[in-house]
């Protein structure tokens, strides 16, 4: 396995003293794909914002490549290969999809460079039909695909997706399985998923979160047989899920 | 709109505004020329403000400021050189400084957004009463007083580039007024169309998604709020030369507010609005204080124009929420989907 992508040590965030994320020790390597699983209020998305920059760390330090990158600005850590899909997609609802997509290719590519990156996402993600529509006017699972194509059209390094496919259908979770799977082999790649059949078709590793600490690392399947985590997240839904 | 009318939408407007600025000198009387020319000046500030609030998302309320700031400029400079060349570029160099520091100070704070729209107009009314303060003879930059509540009168028009001896008379103001406010209205449709002014628009929809994908929207933000400092600042130049005067109360209040209204009633996200709205909103203030028949009517010494204009404000918030121009559009466009079903 190749070198370190990111790494964190000692990681905190508090708010008024109540802690969202103690002490997390975390690293990716080049190239790996990681899901982040826990219950609702463990910790992963106040994680992910420490990671881009949305939240100043309490404690601890990030590593991006092996650089200190703690506290540094959003648009830096974009610039480093940081790119992330929110939990709620977070998007430029005023303007159109086809805009949106190369505003986000343009920051680090030319114009010719940035049109043909959008005319490949619009292939990729089947939003050719409604590319010249307002963002506003589409549909929630259109817009999860508008925004993981933004985080796409700027290629970068290390992908964050947080519930990418909340409010997708069946057909269009699998399509997002297939593409994060073709995805990977280019860039690292974290994603926060609940949904465990979707977990269970895209990773290797996970991770587990827990009262803002990490429970346990292993394959899934290793995961999904831990009574550990059984009772701490799964719990009444397990035998649903697993 | 599409790209296509956009185009020739601009066309048109460019056309008109061409045929305006060679006939109309020859058709109107001088008193139309003159209130013409003032409506021109003041939509270009108008559009200043149209574009820091309506593309940057910037609420500017002390927009006016830098109006006050530019044509307090050109006053002490033109006074103490005598030619207007240096001073009219002074009147926007000034502003656009200032509102270069007071930006960095507020939008790398990141303070929100409506705190700005407070700290601006906090700005200008401490510039309000600055100036005020500055009756006495000794409150002096050069020959130039500054004049307290009085304000600076007396001041000389803009001349011929470099010859002092050559001042623009009537005619020749309003088609400097028509002229600039057309290069100003041109000037940012390009930058609303350029790769700049995309990012702007980007900005003001989601300024966290933007900084995720690698914008530095401070960046963005202060240039734009400086160039829209530096256009009003422009405006104030042409004000001060328009009327040979420039006083405090381009810094009050109510001058800061009609700003505002001049774009609410345009509507906001739209240039062409803007304009739309300050010749509207100035006409009437003009004809309210002019008319006699409408206060005998309703048997009344006199209407203030003041109570009038939060009265249409009113209306146009509750009846016409999104402005003049977005609403014609919106009906346009609905008459033109009725029509090709």
């Amino acid at each position: 396995m190749s070198g370190q992508i990111l790494e964190t040590r000692g990681l905190s965030k508090r708010f008024g003293g109540v802690p969202a994320v103690d002490g997390v020790d975390f690293r990716l390597a080049e190239g790996e794909l990681r899901c982040l699983i826990g219950p609702n209020g463990a910790g992963k998305s106040t994680f992910f914002k420490m990671i881009t920059g949305q939240l100043r760390p309490s404690g601890g330090r990030v590593l991006f490549r092996g650089e200190d990158v703690t506290g540094e600005e959003r648009h830096l850590l974009a610039k480093r290969g940081i790119g992330i899909k929110t939990q709620v997609p977070s998007l430029f609802d005023g303007i159109s999809v086809r805009e949106s997509l190369y505003l986000a290719a343009r920051r680090f590519h030319s114009p010719r460079e940035a049109l043909r990156i959008v005319d490949g996402i619009l292939a990729e993600t089947g939003l050719h039909a409604v590319a010249e529509r307002r963002v506003g006017e589409l549909a929630h699972g259109q817009r999860q695909w508008v925004e993981l194509g933004m985080v796409l059209a700027r290629e970068p390094l290390l992908m964050l997706l947080d519930e990418p496919t909340a409010g997708m259908t069946p057909d269009e979770t699998a399509h997002t399985a297939a593409l994060i799977g073709k995805l990977r082999q280019q860039r690292a790649i974290i994603v926060v998923e609940h949904d465990m059949q979707f977990v269970r078709m895209i990773a290797e590793g996970v991770t587990v979160f827990h009262q803002g600490r990490i429970l346990m690392e292993a394959p899934i399947s290793e995961v999904l047989g831990d009574p550990r985590v059984r009772e701490v997240y799964l719990g009444a839904h397990s035998e649903r899920h697993a | 709109m599409s790209n296509r009318a956009s185009s020739a939408g601009g066309i048109v407007i460019a056309a008109l505004g061409v045929a305006a600025l060679i006939g109309v000198p020859y058709v109107v009387e001088l008193f139309t020329l003159v209130d013409v020319a003032v409506y021109c000046i003041l939509s270009i500030l108008a559009l200043s403000l149209a574009f820091v609030w309506g593309y940057a998302g910037i609420l500017s309320f002390g927009q006016s400021a830098f109006f006050g700031l530019g044509g307090y400029a050109y006053a002490m400079a033109v006074i103490n050189l005598g030619e207007s060349t240096v001073p009219v570029l002074a009147g926007i160099l000034v502003p656009m400084i200032f509102a270069a520091l007071l930006g960095y100070f507020m939008i790398y704070g990141r303070v929100s957004d409506v705190y700005l729209a407070v700290i601006t107009l906090t700005v200008s009314l401490i510039l309000y009463h600055l100036i005020n303060s500055t009756s006495g003879p000794e409150y002096t930059i050069g020959r130039a007083r500054l004049g307290g509540h009085n304000g600076v009168p007396g001041l000389p028009p803009i001349n011929v580039p470099g010859n002092a001896s050559a001042p623009l008379d009537y005619a020749d103001t309003f088609r400097l007024s028509l002229g600039a406010l057309l290069l100003v209205y041109f000037t940012l449709r390009a930058v609303i169309a350029s790769r700049f002014g995309r990012v702007l628009v980007a900005i003001r929809e989601n300024e966290l998604r933007a900084e995720l994908l690698g914008y530095d929207s401070r960046r963005y933000k202060l240039m734009a709020f400086t160039l829209g400092a530096g256009i009003a600042g422009f405006a104030g130049v042409l004000f001060a030369s328009w009327g040979s005067f420039i006083g405090p109360s381009v810094f009050g209040i109510a001058f800061a507010a009609q700003v505002i209204v001049w774009i609410l009633v345009g509507g906001l996200g739209t240039l062409g609005g803007a304009v739309v709205g300050t010749v509207l909103i100035q006409y009437l203030t003009t004809w309210l204080g002019q008319t006699k028949a409408l206060p005998a009517m309703l048997g009344l010494s006199k209407i203030d124009p003041s109570l009038v204009l939060g009265i249409v404000l009113i209306l146009f918030v509750l009846l016409v929420p999104s402005g003049i121009l977005p609403t014609l559009r919106k009906l346009l466009r609905s008459r033109q989907a009725a029509a090709s079903a």
